[in-house]
């Protein structure tokens, strides 16, 4: 019985199996083993090994970045959060006609390009744009004073672009959400803030995870926003790796920054995904579950 | 005993739907009072205004002297049980029952995990105390529910059909669990249930609804023995309702009544319909008496001749349907031993159906419901569905 049922699993999950090894695991043990060969000057990889590379990446310049890279990511996660736990929940408890109407204006940006989205933007914020001038107007901001190029448009621009990715999880969850759970905590005694925090946000926790990851996973590696709107004093990672790519033509250079972003991603989930797993016995299963 | 919880004037609508319509009542102290109807007859919304969840569109409700009609649910001494129990899925037993007490913030911890302590064993569930909602039966996580509501020490604790999702096995358990609390903590209980058993069973009053309104108040013996209209007849266990019209008033309480195909019936009339009046005649199937002979009878007996149409073997009891007259009447006796003396009443039998006046009672017809009630087959306007 047992042997039968462990070939069922191992018949259903064989698919993932073969798709994570040939698109994810294969491809992450090649950049880093890219990092260990030496470039040649055409932009290729050269034959031997070397450890050049890995004493280069101790560029002064990089920490800064790298530095700015973890904390634009993680202030926008955070905005998107707090921007899409209420919207979320006020989707889930308007009425239902009215429900697919809001999801389809969340979804709307999705229709325009990514692309051409980022450069209205650009018109918006640029100097003689329409959001510099009316705060001019109002005596909110000096005529000298730039909104573009600056770390603050970067991080504008990508809560914008993420805002979607973090409300649907949390629609999705609040939406199946039983909310008269909300009604009992009241009825026990709880303000109406108690029983969202209390009761609403543990009741989609899973939810929450998801949104953190699929925010600020492409958050740290974004490279096309702080290249339109961002300066030089608002470069990212994912910036210098695409310089390192395609001006320096330095492959094993830009395979270091790749792999310290995805160790700086990957590190961090495990140890969240693990300790999830201590924790909830019994609860089944870890919460990638849900996002895979 | 002073009135404790007074509902006055209530009303609320839904869209132009009257949920609640102008209901007053009044709960005494510690009593273990029904609201006992069918679904969508404004029995939750009413729970739902006592609880602090919907404000009525009118009228004020006091608790204990005190109006609390505006006041918000959390501010309220009223506590619920609901329906699926809404306990909280990611606290254990133990967190799910100290809730109330951590939010409120009303004594140290120490405190709250004695009280909980002693809860847990009040509902038996030391066992379970560190396993989440998910991993409960039904039984046990009701109650959960109902130690989650009583550890605050509610004046009043709502119950809102808190046995329909049990098997029937369990719900008759906890109908006597739920009956034992209620001597135990001597709190005044509200129990919303659409299920005239539990409602007869447990209460000390119901108040019956239909259409938002409160057809009619009192003990469980009054509301199943002398029902005020014909909507609390049919829905208060099983009924035979026989339409016609009052003749004469005989002696103080009797009346004659005329009722096609039957000659000359009496009837207990406590209520003084006068002559010429249209009434329904509602008799229970377990009040009349059947045989093939013809008994010695009193002169307040009633008798008709019919023909058995149909016989259901219940086990404890024996269903018959007789054709009178053209009145199909569904008859239920008890038999108190297998081998009958007497040779049993089979199919196609001429029978004799008769019963005391003072055992059948006369209602006036007057609401829309009771006019459904009529329109419906004979043989199927004696249940409590068609009601619904």
């Amino acid at each position: 019985m047992t042997g039968g049922r462990k070939n069922g699993e191992w018949a259903v999950t064989a698919p993932t199996f073969v798709w994570l090894t040939l698109l994810f695991v294969i491809p992450t043990f090649l950049v880093f083993t890219i990092v260990f060969k030496p470039s040649d000057p055409y932009g290729g990889i050269g034959s031997g090994w070397t450890l050049r590379t890995l004493f280069s990446l101790g560029n002064p310049n990089y920490p800064a970045i790298l530095w700015r890279t973890a904390w634009l990511s993680a202030l926008t996660t955070a905005l998107c959060l707090a921007l899409a736990v209420p919207t979320g929940y006020c989707m889930a408890r308007t009425d239902r006609r009215f429900r697919n109407t809001l999801l389809l204006l969340v979804i709307i940006p999705f229709m325009t390009s990514f692309l051409v989205r980022i450069f209205a933007w650009k018109v918006l914020l640029h100097p003689e744009g329409l959001i510099k001038r009316g705060l001019v107007l109002l005596g909110l901001a000096h005529s000298d004073t730039s909104l573009l190029y600056t770390p603050g448009a970067v991080l504008l621009v990508m809560v914008y672009t993420s805002l979607p990715f973090a409300i649907l999880p949390v629609f999705a969850a609040a939406e199946k959400f039983d909310f008269h759970l909300i009604e009992a905590a009241r009825d026990l005694g709880a303000t109406h803030a108690g029983a969202f925090f209390r009761v609403f946000i543990p009741g989609i926790s899973r939810a929450l995870f998801t949104s953190v990851l699929v925010v600020l996973i492409p958050c740290l590696g974004s490279y096309v926003i702080p290249d339109v709107v961002g300066g030089p004093n608002s470069e990212m990672l994912g910036n210098k790796i695409a310089q390192r790519t395609f001006s320096d033509r330095n492959l094993p250079h830009a395979s270091g920054l790749s792999a310290i972003l995805t160790l700086a991603v990957l590190i961090p989930m495990v140890w969240v995904v693990l300790s999830q797993r201590k924790r909830e016995t019994g609860g089944g299963g870890s919460i990638l579950k849900d996002i895979v | 005993m002073a009135d404790f919880l007074e509902i006055e004037d209530v009303s609320r609508h839904f869209r132009n739907i009257r949920a609640v319509d102008h209901v007053s009542l009044t709960v005494r102290k510690g009593e273990f009072y029904s609201l006992l109807g069918p679904s969508g007859c404004g029995k939750t919304t009413l729970l739902r205004m006592l609880a602090g969840f919907e404000r009525p569109d009118t009228g004020r409700i006091r608790l204990d002297g005190r109006d609390i009609t505006d006041l918000p649910p959390h501010k309220r001494t009223v506590n619920t049980i609901f329906q699926n129990y809404a306990l909280l899925p990611h606290l254990t037993v133990r967190q799910n029952i100290a809730f109330g007490l951590q939010v409120q913030k009303k004594m140290p911890r120490k405190e709250i995990d004695e009280a909980v302590d002693r809860m847990l064993s009040l509902v038996q569930l030391e066992s379970q105390a560190d396993k989440k909602p998910g991993l409960l039966s039904g039984g046990q996580k009701q109650r959960v529910a109902v130690g989650r509501a009583l550890i605050l020490q509610p004046q009043v604790l709502l119950l809102d059909e808190p046995l329909a999702a049990l098997d029937l096995k369990l719900r008759q358990k906890m109908l006597m669990e739920l009956d034992l609390i209620h001597d135990q903590v001597g709190i005044t209980f509200i129990y919303v249930t659409h299920d005239q058993g539990e409602a007869m069973s447990l209460s000390d009053r119901i108040a019956v609804m239909n259409n938002g309104r409160i057809e009619q108040v009192g003990k469980p013996a009054e509301i199943y023995e002398a029902p005020r209209s014909s909507f609390v007849a049919a829905f208060i266990g099983d009924t035979n309702f026989f339409e016609g019209q009052v003749l004469e008033l005989v002696g103080d309480e009797y009346s004659r009544l005329n009722i096609s195909g039957f000659a000359d019936l009496v009837c207990f009339n406590d209520k003084k319909i006068s002559a010429g009046n249209p009434v329904f005649l509602s008799i229970r199937p377990e009040k009349f008496h059947i045989g093939r002979n013809r008994p010695e009878l009193s002169p307040k007996h009633n008798i008709v001749r019919g023909r058995v149409e149909d016989i259901i073997y219940l086990g404890g009891m024996t269903k018959y349907w007789v054709q009178a007259e053209g009145h199909k009447i569904s008859i239920t006796r008890q038999h108190s031993r297998f081998f009958l003396d007497e040779e049993p009443i089979r199919w196609n039998d001429d029978v004799w159906v008769w019963w005391h006046a003072d055992d059948g009672f006369m209602l006036e017809r007057y609401s829309e419901a009771d006019e459904n009630l009529v329109s419906l087959p004979p043989d199927a306007s004696g249940t409590a569905e068609t009601a619904q």
